[in-house]
């Protein structure tokens, strides 16, 4: 999303799915895993909208969807790039909307070579690497040097962020080889490209974006789609006519998507297609239209706009790199974009600085922007695990996560769990991530032993929601204020308690340091006013401290802009994204009015980042003049009269551009920043305005979405001779072996969901008996044909097996689990929710032990899905398990060489 | 005043009156309409049910096994479960046909269509579509139905279970001595003892919550407004509309059940849409109030204290008469019969 339109966040809010034509929900399970949002896709079904479910499984959503389209799992991009090849070749774009927002007329460079030309690569791969350089897809005339590819670690921009789980640990992985870029700065502004691209406004340019699209897809056709996703050409033909016809001027339709798309080797892929096909109808910006990321719960938007991520600070800025951000000047020039608003970085860092160091933040002293730590590689989640594995890291705070059930190959968590110096882990719960040396799978069959394990683990009680005042921010990007009902009980305690006391006692323990090391510490502005019995920091001065002021310290006022951010220390922001949310000294998150007393956009309901906006880049719901493409789908103007005649942007959002920027603005050649954005330029975070069907700079595997298979599949790739993504990252590791793919050992397609029951990894629903009532065991879902074939017996045992382990899970036999006919294959699929774990009141083996991680190589996430095979019965316990596990290792061919690993991918 | 009659079956339109509050004091007749078309089964139901009345977890056992009865675990009405939602997976009519005829929105005002939603045959709660017509998954929240002519209030001993002013069935915990004789009168099978208490509880249509005018905690806790609380006459007009609507998207499965006032239990005051036959979701076609023949009975009770003096006498005549005198004094439907 964010190389796509500028932004890494949902492009609406789910209150305005109400407003659509026609919902597409693909890659989500929306009634069961958002099932309050859910409500707006119930409304705009009762106003007559199509809602149309594509899934594996016939699911709580596909119940109330007009259409469930059964798809193959981990073939998303084969019938999303079908449905562009349906709009290009049929003439059904929304041309006036094409030409004028998206970067269609750009002419790219001449040495671009498609993976039509290339048999399934572009231009740019490495072999040895693994890994593209992407200077030949920029626009035509880009200065060379800006290529990022060629500079791998300060490449400006990145690529999109998926929009992770919650508490997915998957936030962010390995791969080793990568260097840990500037993958998630486009989370808010898009990749700079450093001049406007020349273009072709007819689009007939053989160069030209469109063009090559065009050309790109063709292969995507609906015969193409039941080769690859085992879906009919006459379902195909029956999406394709119900989003075309509700897309254009009078109507609008929308996708939905979750970690059904983000959780593959191609996961942003996938969400680039999706991107590009609401682009070409002209579906984003405008109301009933748009992209909605669901994100996790409660607050997963919140955990990437002020990260836990290692590769960037709050407000997407990149983290700086060690050997390529000696100073301020060069951190700024590599990452701001010469024409948008990320051409203002400087002004975003320094107020960052002066939130963090304040007073001894500086001019003199590049305001302490030698304090920040550095990155020198990658340095994710799943990197992390093998850093701990092979004793590169000591210590792990696990907070609001359950990575021994939560996380892909939960093996490989617990083994470097159990090779640290000391764990800490904060939850409401005794999870199993705290309690993994006595009774991990592993324990079972002996392959660690509790008195060997030398990780000293702390477990501290956490406080739960209601026990502390915050705020969440939702999958919208609205930031909602909760007030604590409760003391905490017991030694429970807020995060935010803990890490402010943790860092009063650090900087007690270096009081009087003179080592330079120490400064970071000692010099951080610490001081929040603490209150109630415990002592606990005030929730609200760390938000004005996001927020930020101007003047002096907190005697300062509040900002209500990011717009008024300064870059010579006056001003202070803790996340330049935020500010506006504690504007005229108010928490604007708190504020609670509803829709029924307002608009539906109800902007008097909590605060949304960006500005208070809800619907991104709603320039674009007006045409090019200004005016509203229709009545029925007003939403935001140009108003000549307003502001004395000297006329306004205007309508029922907050306008996502410069508020009196006239349509017809043209910007003066060489303008920068801000004053570079034409009046035709809804994509305002983009540096060239426009929207990316192509992205020349960006992302790591592609312009271009391509069907690759997974890294473990039974199908071979009919669209070209690679198998896999030639791009993806493997993690090498004798506990992560890849099933070969087309192997008669792991012949079927496993995929891991979530239930409305439970919550995540479990700690949080496991525990509580009215929920884990609901669902009280491991379940495996399959096909009436599948347990045939297999001897399943409906609510008897099965063992599912993969090349890292074997699970048990009752068993469901349900004619909602669909035997798929992929080209002349009958492909089976089971499905595994993926909450249990050994403890708490309802327990079960961990579907997540039978991932392999393999990933993608923009955002380092996992793939969901991979090959099995399954068995009636019970799995064998204790080092009975590793043998058999064994024995279907050594029949797929997998002896432990790496190499041969391979199987036949790529 | 109605007859005896009147008060333990038929219609009757002031059952809050009739319990004996006074007329024009009390509040209206308030209740739940359950729309089972758009229930996506995420059972926060029944959670908020559990978590405002307290009630425990099923069994003492702890958390059981899984039901294999489709994504139902709690699987039926009870002492421990007040609200219970349906999940029943049924092979769709083949479909393909109407899918294929997507009837597409065309242009049309604002918000609304001019054609049919697509594949609208059955679609509100589901079509899957392919060769074989694919798989349906009904859902469906089920409560107490509270009645219009209650027979576990009828059968109850001590007054423990009674008509509140809204016109709701209640059962007073402190005041249930255990006895059960409601449990069989439940044309619905809802009420149920508690085994480990030996009291029996049901949905109180949270009484409570309704004193101090809020929504019963199953309905403000629904997503989709598949569960609505209001006054009973409002929500019945509010059903026959909505079926209407139904209807007319040419979702022909679509029916109300428990909002007729002439049924066999002079209508529910929580009643339902849904998309198929009641037996299909559980529930039983026709319920009959069990206590309807209680004063036909006590006739013929009378009568036939009256026929066995003279049974006495016809003994030494003719032994013949006594089986026939039988079946005519307790012919009648029995409280429980249906247990």
């Amino acid at each position: 999303m964010g190389t796509s339109f500028g932004r890494g966040g949902a492009t609406t809010f789910q209150q305005d799915l109400q407003n659509s034509d026609c919902i597409v929900i693909q890659g989500s399970n929306m009634a069961e895993c958002h099932p309050v949002g859910f409500q707006w896709v119930m409304e705009a079904r009762r106003r007559g909208a199509t809602v149309i479910h594509v899934d594996p499984r016939f699911t709580r959503t596909s119940a109330v969807a007009d259409l469930h389209v059964p798809i193959r799992a981990g073939s998303d991009i084969a019938f999303l790039g079908a449905l562009v090849n349906h709009v290009l070749s049929n003439e059904l774009d929304f041309r006036e909307y094409v030409v004028n927002y998206t970067n269609a007329a750009a002419i790219v460079d001449e040495e671009f070579r498609d993976t039509d030309d290339l048999d399934g690569l572009f231009v740019g791969y490495d072999p040895e690497s693994g890994q593209y350089d992407p200077s030949h897809w920029q626009y035509a005339g880009a200065p060379q040097s800006a290529a990022a590819g060629m500079r791998d670690p300060a490449q400006p921009g990145g690529p999109s962020r998926p929009h992770e789980e919650p508490g997915d640990p998957e936030e962010m992985s390995a791969g080793a080889r990568h260097k840990a870029g500037r993958s998630e700065t486009s989370g808010s502004g898009g990749p700079s490209v450093h001049a406007k691209p020349q273009r072709d406004e007819t689009l007939q340019d053989p160069r030209c974006v469109f063009q090559i699209l065009k050309r790109h897809f063709a292969r995507y056709t609906p015969e193409m789609v039941q080769q690859v996703c085992g879906i009919s050409p006459e379902q195909f033909a029956q999406v394709a006519e119900a989003l075309t016809s509700n897309s254009g001027r009078e109507r609008t339709s929308a996708f939905v998507y979750a970690v059904g798309w983000t959780h593959h080797s191609v996961g942003v892929q996938n969400i680039r297609c999706a991107a590009i096909l609401q682009q070409l109808l002209g579906n984003i910006g405008r109301p009933g239209g748009g992209i909605m990321a669901l994100r996790g719960h409660a607050s997963i938007q919140g955990s990437t706009d002020i990260p836990t991520l290692f590769n960037i600070l709050p407000g997407y800025l990149p983290m700086a790199h060690a050997h390529e951000h000696l100073d301020l000047d060069s951190y700024v020039e590599a990452d701001a974009g010469k024409t948008g608003f990320w051409g203002n970085m400087r002004d975003y860092t320094v107020s960052l600085l002066k939130a963090y160091w304040g007073e001894a933040a500086t001019e003199q002293n590049e305001f302490c922007f030698d304090y920040l730590p550095r990155l020198t590689g990658n340095h994710g989640t799943y990197d992390t695990v093998m850093g701990q594995i092979e004793g590169r890291v000591k210590g792990y705070f696990i907070v609001g996560e359950n990575p021994a059930v939560g996380s892909g190959n939960g093996k490989m968590q617990r083994l470097g769990m159990a090779n640290l110096d000391w764990l800490v882990v904060r939850d409401m719960a005794m999870i199993e991530s705290a309690t993994f040396w006595k009774d991990s799978p592993e324990i079972a069959t002996g392959e660690l032993v509790t008195a060997d394990i030398g990780t000293e683990v702390f477990f501290l009680p956490a406080a739960s929601h209601v026990e502390k005042s915050g705020s969440f921010t939702n999958t919208q990007r609205m930031l909602q204020w909760h007030h604590k009902a409760v003391e905490p009980p017991g030694d429970c305690r807020s995060e935010l308690q803990f890490y402010h006391d943790l860092g009063k006692i650090i900087r007690r323990k270096l009081a009087g340091s003179n080592d330079d090391m120490d400064r970071p510490l000692l010099d951080l502005t610490w001081d929040y006013p603490t209150e109630g019995p415990l002592a606990e920091p005030n929730a609200e001065s760390v938000l004005r401290e996001i927020n930020g002021w101007s003047g002096d310290g907190a005697e300062g006022t509040a900002l209500s802009s990011y717009t008024e951010l300064k870059s010579d220390g006056s001003t202070t922001c803790g996340c330049w994204i935020y500010c506006g949310v504690y504007a005229d000294e108010t928490n604007q998150a708190a504020r609670r009015r509803p829709h029924w007393e307002q608009s539906y956009v109800a902007p008097e309901w909590g605060w949304a980042w960006p500005s208070n906006r809800r619907i991104l880049y709603n320039r674009a719901s007006a045409d090019p003049d200004g005016k509203p493409w229709s009545e029925r789908k007003r939403y935001v103007w140009w108003d000549a009269e307003a502001n004395d005649g000297s006329g306004s942007w205007t309508g029922m959002d907050v306008p996502d551009f410069i508020a009196d920027r006239p349509p017809d603005h043209v910007p003066e050649e060489g303008a920068q920043g801000p004053d570079a954005i034409g009046g035709r330029d809804p994509f305002i975070m983009q540096t060239d305005g426009k929207s990316w069907l192509f992205v020349p700079t960006g992302l790591a595997d592609g312009p271009m979405p391509t069907h690759y298979e997974p890294a473990e599949s039974p199908v071979r790739n009919p669209l070209y001779g690679r198998q896999a993504n030639p791009a993806r990252e493997k993690v090498e590791h004798p506990a992560n072996p890849t099933n070969p793919s087309l192997s008669d050992v792991f012949p079927f397609v496993f995929t891991s969901y979530r239930l409305t029951e439970h919550h995540t990894a479990g700690g949080m629903s496991r525990t509580l008996p009215y929920l884990a009532e609901l669902q009280p065991e491991m379940f495996c879902e399959v096909s009436p044909r599948l347990a045939e074939m297999r001897g399943l017996q409906h609510g008897g045992w099965a063992t599912i097996v993969t090349a890292r382990t074997a699970i048990e899970a009752r068993v469901m036999v349900t004619d909602r689990v669909r035997s798929l006919r992929v080209g002349e294959q009958s492909i089976e699929q089971v499905g595994l929710p993926y909450h249990w774990g050994g403890n708490g009141l309802s327990t079960g083996d961990s579907m997540n032990d039978l991932v392999n991680l393999t990933l993608d190589p923009n955002v380092h996430i996992q793939d969901k899905v991979g090959t099995c095979d399954i068995n009636p019965g019970r799995r064998p316990r204790g080092p009975k398990l590793t043998a058999y596990v064994e024995g279907y290792r050594r029949r797929a061919g997998l002896d432990g060489d790496l190499d041969r690993q391979e199987g036949s991918t790529t | 005043m109605t007859s005896l009659q009147q008060r333990l079956s038929g219609r009757l339109d002031d059952v809050t009156g009739d319990a004996g509050y006074e007329a024009g004091e009390h509040p209206p007749r308030m209740g739940f309409f359950t729309d089972t078309s758009v229930c996506i089964g995420c059972k926060a139901c029944e959670v908020a049910c559990k978590e405002w009345n307290d009630v425990p977890q099923q069994g003492s056992a702890g958390i059981g096994a899984m039901s294999a009865m489709s994504y139902d675990n709690t699987q039926a009405l009870g002492a421990d479960s007040w609200r219970h939602v349906a999940f029943v997976e049924k092979p769709a009519k083949p479909t393909f046909a109407t899918t294929a005829d997507l009837g597409l929105p065309g242009m049309g005002p604002p918000g609304f269509s001019d054609g049919v939603p697509a594949g609208d045959e059955g679609a509100d709660q589901g079509t899957a579509s392919g060769e074989d017509g694919g798989v349906r998954w009904l859902m469906s929240s089920d409560v107490c139905k509270h009645c219009t002519h209650a027979a576990c209030l009828d059968v109850c001993p001590t007054g423990s279970l009674f008509r509140t002013e809204f016109g709701t069935v209640v059962v007073q915990p402190d005041i249930c001595n255990g006895c059960g004789y409601c449990v069989p009168a439940c044309p619905y099978g809802v009420i149920e003892r508690r085994e480990e208490d030996g009291r029996v509880f049901k949905c109180t249509l949270c009484y409570d919550r309704l004193k101090d005018g809020q929504q019963p905690a199953c309905a403000q806790a629904c997503p989709t407004e598949s569960i609505q609380y209001g006054e009973v006459s409002e929500l019945r007009e509010r059903a026959r509309l909505r079926v209407a609507e139904l209807h007319d998207k040419g979702v022909d499965v679509a029916r109300l059940y428990g909002a007729d006032p002439d049924d066999g239990v002079g209508g529910d005051g929580a009643f339902f849409l849904l998309l198929d036959e009641p037996e299909v979701y559980g529930l039983p076609p026709d319920p009959v109030v069990t206590t309807r023949d209680l004063g036909t009975m006590w006739k013929h009770v009378g009568s036939a204290a009256v026929a066995l003096v003279g049974l006495g006498v016809a003994s030494f005549t003719s032994r013949r008469l006594v089986p026939r005198l039988l079946s005519t004094g307790f012919g009648g439907r029995l409280p429980g019969a249906r247990r």
